[in-house]
């Protein structure tokens, strides 16, 4: 792997960091598996790059993604918790529904930034290449967005976001709206998201409907690789681990890309099914440690 | 715990690939999916350089479909450092534009590169970033149907509204339609589950069918060519691969030509020293025709002899 590649994967896995840790607050937090965000991703990336062309100024540009990521994983909620639909269904309505949308938003199912003010511009002036300074930015997003989870899950509110995902049940028992804290919940996790999606768009050059498309694959697979390899133990470990995960997820693509042994070569087809095992080694080398202990 | 992180690293830094020094060129491609048409373009590039005798290396890369892995190649191609790029399709297209800068770009089977914001314009690209275009000609093409149908008033056409190239060609159709006085009845499809669908939901609305180069459509085409039997629905395609697998005719370009044209352009840049900033996006001017006989008679129509005549290749 060359450092171009390696500085890619840091790109990717901290850019889709913000999504994996949607994913983790949805999956772990409220045990709610929630494929909006193969909807709310591109929905924020065409936000933000409509805003952009538009001439609003792209930071700005990412809070209008939030805001319309987060009524997106509202809509979720409302329809799980309000007319008691699967959360697996719900999310799917949601999402399909998004397809739509976000042609409609755009206008067309492919918009470019290419030769527009992104983000990424704003760090491009301290002096660094450009593949070093995507991945620092990214990575300071990840930063601020931890911490201000970490506060945020140690409110009141966040406290309840917590428990109902322990035991609903409880938290209903001590007079506690949990439809609320689910629409809430879910409906940050669809924030977080789209503000991916924008970060995403603005750093590849265009916003595609079709982008989303495995987004919740990719999601999982980060988190659970970033249990298995960095741990769980505190919400703000496991949500470390989680954006860890992703950056390990991205490594493991960058290296089947690149993969070379001898005079065996890989076919480009072949990248699927070497991701795939990269992944599974992941997961299974912690239990075959243990055994070995054993 | 920090051993497996250990012995990750170790097993990444064993596999660095030692990048070989090759007294030839270095070309590096990023291919979005394995299709046959984008394959085909990719073997016509290679094929230029294999037939002319010059000495060039290729690094395929291909994405899979997946928008994030292009961004990642794009990274992979910039380690590279290859002496050119090639780009199959939109999406890989934009991200090596937007990531990799002073190295000529060639973005092939990308229908409207100033849409999707590759070039300034067709005529001067003026950056890093030029290429051949697969936009088809869709006034000879609905030339063509008219030559079947002559006073046909009515045309369907069946693609998928979140494919940015099938979004163009029909706004293009459209336009060509309203000039020659047709109405165009569009059906649009998310997947291909939804083509057998969308195929009925044209019958009775439209004379005739046209598809474009639309991946989901094509990929799922024998629902329709079922549909079209079944109502006599004449039916026409944009590629010649369509009309073995039964439609009626389709006017055409090879995408294999495409990627010959663009190894041509490869080859000026590369060794005639050509600036890509100066180098006007190119297209196929050249079709050819092909003709379905026994698709002709399913579907009810009767193949005009001015059509016949001029077919390079007629299937019985």
């Amino acid at each position: 792997m060359t450092w171009y590649a390696f500085y890619g994967a840091l790109e990717q896995g901290f850019v889709y960091g913000l999504l994996v840790l949607g994913v983790y607050l949805t999956f772990r937090v409220l045990d709610f598996p929630d494929l909006t965000v193969d909807g709310s991703l591109p929905l924020g990336a065409a936000v933000s790059s409509v805003a952009i062309t538009a001439g609003i100024n792209p930071y700005l540009s990412l809070l209008m993604a939030m805001g319309a990521g987060f009524l997106a994983g509202m809509v979720t909620g409302i329809l799980n918790t309000k007319f008691k639909i699967l959360h697996l269904l719900a999310s799917i309505l949601t999402m399909i529904a998004l397809y739509s949308i976000n042609i409609r938003i755009m206008g067309k199912p492919n918009l470019t930034l290419l030769g527009t003010d992104t983000v990424l511009d704003s760090v491009s002036n301290l002096g660094l290449p450009p593949h070093m300074s995507a991945p620092l930015l990214f990575a300071c997003f990840c930063a601020v967005a931890v911490v201000a989870l970490v506060w945020f899950l140690h409110t009141e509110l966040g406290l309840t976001l917590l428990a109902t995902g322990d035991n609903a049940q409880m938290i209903t028992a001590q007079g506690v709206n949990t439809h609320t804290v689910i629409i809430f919940g879910v409906g940050l996790s669809n924030a977080l998201a789209a503000l991916s999606g924008a970060l995403v768009a603005q750093n590849q050059g265009a916003a595609d409907v079709n982008m989303g498309v495995g987004t919740i694959v990719a999601g999982l697979a980060s988190v659970i690789v970033g249990e298995t390899l960095f741990g769980c133990r505190s919400v703000a470990r496991a949500m470390i681990a989680a954006i860890l995960g992703s950056v390990a997820y991205r490594l493991a693509i960058a290296l089947a890309l690149g993969l070379k042994l001898g005079s065996f070569s890989f076919t480009p087809s072949d990248l699927n099914l070497i991701t795939a095992i990269l992944v599974i080694a992941a997961l299974v080398s912690p239990q075959l440690k243990s055994r070995f202990r054993k | 715990m920090k051993r497996i992180i250990l012995s990750l690293v170790v097993t990444m830094l064993c596999l660095v690939p030692v990048m070989a020094s090759a007294a030839g060129k270095v070309i590096s491609v990023s291919q979005f999916v394995e299709h046959p048409a984008l394959d085909a373009v990719l073997k016509g590039t290679q094929d230029y350089f294999r037939d002319n005798k010059l000495d060039v290396t290729f690094n395929v890369h291909n994405a899979q479909a997946n928008m994030a892995t292009t961004v990642q190649i794009a990274a992979q191609i910039m380690g590279e450092q290859p002496d050119l790029v090639i780009a199959i399709a939109t999406p890989s297209a934009q991200a090596c534009a937007q990531k990799i800068h002073g190295t000529p770009i060639l973005a092939t089977a990308v229908t409207d590169h100033v849409g999707a914001g590759l070039v300034k314009s067709m005529e001067h690209p003026g950056g890093n970033v030029s290429g051949t275009s697969d936009m088809l000609p869709v006034a000879r093409q609905l030339d063509l149907i008219r030559e079947f149908h002559p006073g046909i008033k009515t045309l369907g056409v069946i693609y998928n509204s979140g494919e940015a190239n099938s979004v163009t060609l029909v706004k293009l159709l459209k336009a060509a339609c309203d000039a020659a006085g047709i109405k165009l009845e569009e059906a649009t499809v998310l997947n291909s589950a939804g083509i057998y669908q969308a195929a009925k939901s044209l019958v009775g609305r439209a004379e005739a069918i046209f598809l474009p180069t639309d991946n989901t459509v094509i990929s799922a085409l024998e629902s329709v060519v079922k549909v079209c039997r079944q109502n006599k629905l004449p039916l026409y395609a944009a590629d010649n691969d369509s009309v073995e697998r039964g439609t009626i005719a389709a006017l055409a370009f090879d995408y294999y030509k495409l990627g010959y044209q663009t190894g041509a352009m490869a080859k000026r840049i590369l060794f005639d020293g050509a600036d890509v900033s100066t180098m006007p996006v190119e297209s196929l001017q050249e079709l050819s025709l092909h003709v379905n006989l026994k698709a002709a008679e399913a579907m009810g129509v009767t193949v005009p002899e001015s059509v016949l005549s001029r077919a390079e290749k007629v299937i019985k």
